[in-house]
């Protein structure tokens, strides 16, 4: 199989034509050409929370909210629809994951939230009665 | 309505697979998907209450001078930002046609209106959003949009060609006439094409002729494309 040539247009317009050179080098890719990644949140019914779903691509907020409609907004029952900049998200390092460790220590269980799980399984279950 | 609707989706549809980025492949085939939608949805009342042919029949077994689509709906997809345009103009049209259709003295379309409200608020929603975008943008998009919508105006105005029936739509509260859904759209769209940095054209001559069954060259290739599967299977036979 012959080798794509370098300068072959690329037609993912996310990408805007740069020139690429021809011999193996680098290209800075300036500002604007290149899409900004959108975190996604979908909301299923008013008063739930907005759950995250996945990311889209797009230069601008409105055109992302476009995106993530026809993305996230039509398999599932959706009343509302979020995003943010990918870039607008702080996290903690996955190499810091053991501050989090005493949250689960066997003897610290007590610290546990496991009241709420059973809060929600009465709530469930008192809803379910109502129904019947 | 319903011939705008089922030529105008055929023409989104021919978006599927080809968009320029996914969303807007997608974007294109859930919108060709609703305006088929609504001309089944139109093509039934006139079974239900008019006792026409059925939608099968009426879609795709007309020819090409029985077709009362205007026909901005029926020119070929050129590029992006040909059908970009010709969406924005048409789905404006289509979107007041329907709210002033949700007060009409004929109950079968008001219901039919407040149903699709939301379909067709989101494809203008998606109109205006590139068009103002692309509006702005490089030179070269800017230059695109506004030579699509030179060559376009025209035809969106033959949209509002009245019919034969025209005096007695408006005299029975049925619709109150493409004259008045014409002002409105001027009203509609002026802030958004200036908002998007563009100009309407100062030249306007209304494409009349789509709503009698005159049509240009680009229709017929479309429905014998379209009847093309039907056409090829024993009458009567279902999917």
């Amino acid at each position: 199989m012959s080798k794509i040539p370098l300068n072959t247009p690329v037609l993912d317009p996310r990408i805007k034509r740069v020139d690429l050179e021809s011999t193996y080098g680098t290209t800075a890719i300036g500002e604007n050409e290149h899409w900004i990644s959108w975190e996604v949140f979908h909301q299923k019914k008013r008063g739930d929370q907005h759950v995250h779903v996945g990311i889209v691509h797009a230069p601008d907020a409105q055109l992302a909210l476009l995106f993530a409609k026809e993305q996230f907004g039509r398999r599932l029952a959706c009343v509302n629809l979020w995003v943010t900049k990918s870039s607008d998200i702080f996290s903690f390092s996955y190499d810091d994951e053991d501050i989090f460790d005493n949250a689960t220590a066997p003897e610290k269980q007590y610290r546990e939230a496991a009241g709420f799980k059973v809060m929600e399984k009465i709530n469930r279950y008192k809803k379910s009665k109502q129904k019947a | 309505m319903a011939d705008d609707e089922l030529i105008y989706g055929h023409r989104m549809s021919e978006w599927t697979g080809m968009g320029p980025i996914m969303e807007e492949d997608i974007a294109y085939s859930s919108m060709a998907q609703d305006k088929i939608g609504h001309a089944l949805a139109n093509y039934s009342i006139l079974e239900k209450e008019f006792q026409t042919a059925n939608p099968d029949k009426l879609a795709f077994f007309r020819k090409e001078n029985e077709m009362m689509n205007c026909q901005l709906v029926e020119l070929s997809n050129h590029e992006y930002d040909f059908s970009l345009v010709r969406h924005f103009l048409f789905d404006h049209a289509d979107f007041i046609r329907y709210e002033m259709l949700s007060t009409s003295s004929f109950a079968p379309l008001a219901q039919l209106s407040k149903k699709i409200k939301g379909e067709l608020k989101y494809h203008v929603l998606h109109a205006d959003t590139w068009l103002t975008r692309l509006g702005n943008a490089t030179d070269e998009s800017h230059v695109r949009m506004q030579s699509a919508l030179n060559e376009l105006w025209n035809y969106a105005l033959g949209i509002f060609e009245p019919s034969d029936f025209e005096a007695q739509l408006i005299a029975e509260k049925i619709f109150d006439g493409e004259k008045v859904l014409q002002q409105k759209w001027i009203e509609k769209i002026s802030p958004i094409i200036e908002k998007a940095n563009l100009k309407i054209p100062t030249s306007s001559s209304p494409v009349y002729g789509g709503r009698k069954g005159y049509h240009t060259d680009q229709l017929q290739p479309l429905l014998t494309e379209m009847a093309e599967v039907i056409s090829s299977e024993a009458e009567g036979t279902e999917w």
